[in-house]
């Protein structure tokens, strides 16, 4: 059609560049890809190694050694629980607290409107420096929410410093940055549904536990989904917050993946372990990318398939 | 909405009023505490009236600390400087070379370009350390261990895949009959790309190079792992200076407040480019 007279019509020489020239443009982008993809493959290398930096003669491949090591090592299975229970609770409960506030705001008026670039301000405060502001409110000589639980009863409660409140204060934290990141999606998402099922089922005097289980849930679900997809692969590595907040203490409470393979790498200088360590984070990461990737497509086709 | 009951909108706005509360304390709490001498700070129960006082930002800006002790150097502006400094330079670097690498993906498929596009977002999902601690080794062999070059090269590990799928959505979303016709009238391709693709995409592009930025700025692990005190950005400096000045809470309030100001003030004043930036990112992959 058209198209063909436009090929014909084409300046001349149009055609030699336009062979070489994606790739020109793209080579950044392609060096970018492999320069995360040797230290990535140096990973792999490092953690079927005996490696530790201060003992750099007795560096030899020990193959699946570190790997296997974990199996009967209870600082493993700490971590890997440590990790999954962060995220899994970050993630239920930001989800849970993102939809609640987005259906607060979901109608569009001055007040609303204003809250919700309000609530942008957390997302874009650095999580290090969140997490600084928090140790500073719950310091146990002057912080102000050490004097508010102390007020409800709570005497000498110890926020992170405790064992067993540590999790529940950084998880306070990450709920305090990220809740923003899954609200802004899923007003957008409520904002974008199609008004005519709402205004049928209002019609019909359907109640509106119906209505939400039945139209907005479902209706909502690719924007959750993506949502859920970005908090669980974010929490799931999350490190800034944990190690501004207590570097993975009290003790060992707090050693997910990615501080427990920090710490592994400065303190003890145990690079094999360390790069092992990622490889397993990397590949759970990837395991749980896939199916939410797949999930994810099928809907965005079978809301194609509707539209 | 037209049938809500009273006590509906009273639950709402209760409900409201919390969410706001829980958002915007520590922010107004920590802004309050900047401006507290650490007298007042450690007052029991805290002080809601105070006689406000700038001697933390004048010690912060000044770089003198006094102390009961003596003076103490603080190098916190040194940080604030670092942090504007590679992110203004990242992402300048990442628009440079992204902005056209995100157009040819978006306009010429060719062998490869969605094995690219896919690895770079796939590996925004990799654990950052995976990456980090090998580099950290390379960078010593190479001499490029807390140097700027060093890090504004790292940096591109989170401003690039940014700026490349953003940008590729918005000139994917041109329709390359505009384009045509403008090379037909003879104009060159770069002229095309400049005085057509460029200014459509523009919105696109500023989302992404703002979200960039603020990643940008917020980023902790990089240089936590690959820069010492002298090339350290806020975020890891915060961190440092919590841990050297002690109790000096008062300065750590405003360095804190410094150091998260620019983001939010840009957060606020481009909100609309950055939600925008945030769920396309997100949504539309």
């Amino acid at each position: 059609m058209t198209a063909a007279t436009i090929q014909r019509n084409r300046p001349s020489g149009f055609r030699i560049s336009k062979r070489v020239l994606p790739y020109l443009l793209s080579l950044p982008a392609l060096l970018v890809c492999i320069g995360i993809l040797i230290p990535f493959l140096t990973s792999v290398v490092y953690s079927f190694q005996r490696y530790r930096l201060s003992q750099p003669w007795a560096r030899q491949f020990n193959w699946g050694d570190n790997y296997i090591s974990f199996f009967t090592d209870p600082k493993f299975w700490n971590t890997l629980q440590v990790s999954l229970l962060y995220a899994g609770i970050t993630v239920v409960l930001e989800l849970l607290l993102g939809l609640g506030i987005a259906m607060l705001l979901q109608k569009r008026s001055t007040l609303n409107n204003f809250i919700s670039i309000m609530l942008l301000m957390p997302l874009m405060t650095a999580p290090a420096l969140a997490a600084l502001m928090w140790k500073l409110m719950t310091n146990p000589g002057f912080g102000v929410l050490s004097y508010l639980a102390s007020l409800i009863g709570l005497q000498d409660f110890r926020w992170a410093s405790s064992p067993s409140t540590a999790l529940l204060t950084v998880v306070l934290v990450d709920i305090w940055v990220y809740t923003p990141f899954i609200m802004i999606l899923l007003l957008a998402g409520l904002r974008s549904l199609p008004t005519q099922p709402f205004e049928a089922a209002a019609l019909d005097g359907v109640p509106r536990s119906f209505v939400f289980f039945r139209i907005t849930l479902p209706m909502l679900t690719p924007y959750i989904l993506t949502a859920t997809l970005f908090r669980l692969l974010d929490s799931i590595q999350q490190f800034d917050i944990i190690y501004a907040m207590t570097q993975g203490g009290p003790g060992d409470t707090l050693t997910v993946f990615q501080v427990e393979a920090y710490l592994n790498f400065f303190q003890s200088t145990n690079v094999g372990r360390s790069a092992a360590l990622m490889i397993i984070l990397w590949a759970i990461t990837y395991f749980l990318s896939n199916i939410f990737i797949k999930n994810w497509l099928r809907l965005r086709e079978r809301a194609r398939g509707q539209a | 909405m037209e049938h809500t009951s009273l006590l509906e909108r009273i639950l709402r706005g209760i409900a409201l009023a919390l969410v706001v509360i829980f958002f915007m304390f520590p922010i107004v709490w920590i802004l309050m505490m900047s401006f507290q001498t650490n007298e007042t700070i450690l007052r029991i129960p805290p002080q809601l009236v105070f006689e406000p006082t700038l001697a933390n930002y004048t010690a912060l800006i000044t770089g003198k600390l006094m102390t009961a002790a003596g003076t103490l150097d603080i190098a916190f502006m040194r940080n604030l400087w670092n942090s504007v400094f590679l992110s203004v330079t990242s992402v300048a670097v990442a628009l440079l070379l992204g902005v056209p690498a995100a157009y040819a993906f978006a306009r010429h498929k060719f062998r490869g370009s969605e094995d690219i596009a896919f690895t770079l977002l796939s590996f925004r999902f990799a654990p950052a350390l995976l990456v980090l601690l090998p580099l950290t080794l390379y960078f010593q062999k190479l001499g490029l261990a807390n140097t700027y070059i060093g890090l504004i090269w790292v940096y591109q590990l989170i401003c690039l895949p940014l700026i490349l799928w953003i940008v590729r959505g918005y000139f994917e979303d041109i329709p390359a009959d505009i384009e045509y016709a403008y090379r037909i009238a003879g104009h060159s391709w770069f002229a095309t790309f400049r005085k057509i693709a460029l200014p459509l995409a523009g919105p696109g592009i500023a989302a992404a190079g703002l979200l960039a930025f603020i990643f940008a700025w917020n980023n902790f692990v990089f240089a936590l792992v690959l820069a010492s005190a002298d090339k350290q950005p806020v975020t890891v400096g915060a961190l440092a200076f919590i841990t050297s000045s002690g109790i000096q809470y008062g300065q750590i309030s405003a360095a804190i407040v410094l150091s998260i100001t620019p983001t939010l003030a840009l957060a606020l004043y481009a909100q609309r480019y950055l939600v925008e930036g945030l769920s396309l990112g997100a949504v539309k992959g």
